[in-house]
C-alpha cells in the first residue's frame, strides 16, 4: 500500500498501521498511530527520564535546544523558534508527545520539526545519515519519558 | 525582447516564484543582527580582517599572469571601473549557456583571456580577487540583471530555496523566510541576504565565499552538500541576489 493510500485509510479508520513492511524494511520498529498519538512505547518498555534529559540537552544528539527552550539551566543559548519544552507534559499526553517526535509532519505537513524516526521521503540526506533515524527508538522513549515529567 | 519588456518578464517571474518573500521595507542585512563590536570591525577598514585579502587582490589585479602575460588592469584599467559589477552577479554567460557567479567570471577571464589555470574555489587568490572586485561595489544597491535568459535558473534557485533537504528535512525558507529574527541556539537567524560576500566569518577565521556559507547550512541540515561550482549553488545565489535586490553591498562583510 502506498503512503497516500495509508494516509487515506487512516483518515477513514483513524488508525494507521505503519508496518510491518515499510518500517521494518527501514530497520525501524513498527508502530501504530491512533489519531494524533502513538500510545504504545516503540520499544515495548517505558523510557528513562534521566537519559532523556541528557538526549535533549545534547546539541549533537537530540538537537532539541537548537530550536526549543527547556528547563535545562546549565545549557546556555537555547533556541526560540519552537514552543517551550516546559509544560509539554501538561499540554500533551505521552502518546501525543511520541508521535510529535517520531514524525510531526503527519500532524502538520508544514512543520519545521524534523522527523526523528523516519528515513523515507527525505531528499539529499548526507551520506553518513542515510537510512538512519535522528534518534533510536530507545532514545525517543527516553525523551518521551523526560518530557512527560515537564508538567509546569 | 526590449529591455523594458525583459525587466517586466523577470519581475513577473520573481513575483510568481517568490512564496512569502520578505517585503522590501522589512529586508534587513545580517549586519544589523550583530553586536556593535563586530559591526565596528566591518566598518573600519583598518580593523576589518577582509582588508588583508583586499590588499592581495589589489596586487593580483596588476600582476601579469598566464601564457598571455596579461593582467586584469591591462584589459579593464582601474579596478574602480568595475564598480557595480559584483552587484549584478550571477549573470548569464553565453560561453557557459547558464548563469555564472563572480568567482566563475574571474576564472573564465583567467582561462580564456590570460591563458592561465583556473583558481580553486576558496583559494586565497580567488577569494582575494573576488573580494577586491566586490569592494568596488560597496554601498551600491544589489541589481540583478533584467535578462530573460536567467528566468529558468532563477526559478530553479527559488525552488531549491523552498525544498526540504537532509535528515532534518529543512528548507532554507523555513528558517530564513519564516523564522528570521528568532534564535537558533546562540545565533539570530538572519534573512539570508548575500550582502557581504566574500565574507570574513569569525567562526572560519577566514574570508569565505557564499558557496562556502551555503555548504555550511546544508551540512547543518544533514544534507549532502553540492560540490563547489555546482549549478545548484549558482541558481541559489541568483535567487538570493534577486531576493535582496536594492540592498547595498557591504563586501567584504564581517559576521560572527
Amino acid at each position: 500500500m502506498s503512503r497516500p493510500d495509508l494516509v487515506a485509510a487512516g483518515l477513514v479508520a483513524s488508525i494507521v498501521v505503519w508496518g510491518p513492511s515499510p518500517l521494518a524494511a527501514q530497520g525501524l520498529r513498527t508502530y501504530v498511530a491512533n489519531g494524533d498519538s502513538i500510545s504504545v512505547s516503540l520499544t515495548g518498555r517505558p523510557g528513562d527520564p534521566e537519559k532523556g534529559r541528557a538526549v535533549v540537552a545534547n546539541r549533537q544528539v537530540g538537537l532539541c535546544l537548537l530550536c526549543h527552550t527547556g528547563p535545562i539551566p546549565e545549557e546556555r543559548f537555547q533556541g526560540s523558534l519552537a514552543p517551550e519544552l516546559s509544560g509539554a507534559g501538561s499540554r500533551w499526553s505521552e502518546g501525543q508527545l511520541r508521535l510529535r517526535i517520531v514524525d510531526a509532519a503527519r500532524i502538520n505537513p508544514a512543520t519545521i520539526m524534523p522527523p526523528y524516526y523516519r528515513t523515507q521521503g527525505l531528499t539529499r540526506v548526507a551520506r553518513s545519515f542515510v537510512d538512519k533515524p535522528i534518534l533510536s527508538a530507545e532514545q525517543i522513549e527516553d525523551v518521551v519519558a523526560y518530557l512527560t515529567t515537564l508538567k509546569d | 525582447m526590449k529591455p523594458r519588456a525583459a525587466l517586466l518578464a523577470v519581475l513577473a517571474l520573481a513575483a510568481t516564484v517568490a512564496r512569502a518573500e520578505i517585503p522590501e521595507a522589512e529586508r534587513r542585512s545580517g549586519y544589523h543582527d550583530m553586536g556593535p563590536s563586530v559591526q565596528a570591525m566591518q566598518d573600519d577598514d583598518a580593523a576589518n580582517p577582509g582588508t588583508l585579502w583586499l590588499l592581495q587582490g589589489e596586487a593580483l589585479w596588476d600582476r601579469r599572469q598566464g601564457a598571455a602575460a596579461k593582467s586584469c588592469a591591462d584589459c579593464h584599467g582601474a579596478a574602480s571601473g568595475l564598480a557595480g559589477v559584483a552587484a549584478r552577479y550571477p549573470a548569464f554567460s553565453g560561453v557557459s549557456s547558464r548563469p555564472i557567479d563572480l568567482e566563475q567570471r574571474i576564472n573564465l577571464c583567467r582561462t580564456d583571456n590570460q591563458k592561465a589555470d583556473a583558481w580553486a574555489y576558496e583559494s586565497r587568490e580567488l577569494l582575494s580577487l573576488s573580494a577586491y572586485v566586490a569592494r568596488q561595489s560597496r554601498d551600491l544597491p544589489i541589481a540583478p540583471p533584467a535578462d530573460p535568459r536567467l528566468a529558468p535558473f532563477l526559478a530553479a534557485g527559488a525552488d531549491l530555496f523552498a525544498r526540504r533537504q537532509g535528515q532534518l528535512n529543512l528548507s532554507c525558507a523555513q528558517c530564513h523566510d519564516d523564522n528570521h529574527g528568532k534564535k537558533l541556539a546562540a545565533a539570530t537567524i538572519p534573512q539570508a541576504h548575500p550582502t557581504g560576500y566574500p565574507i570574513y566569518r569569525l567562526e572560519w577565521q577566514s574570508l569565505g565565499s557564499l558557496q562556502r556559507r551555503l555548504r555550511n547550512c546544508l551540512i547543518g541540515m544533514r544534507a549532502e552538500p553540492y560540490a563547489y561550482g555546482a549549478p545548484e549553488y549558482v541558481d541559489l545565489e541568483l535567487y538570493l541576489m534577486s531576493r535582496a535586490r536594492g540592498m547595498p553591498l557591504e563586501a567584504p562583510g564581517v559576521r560572527p
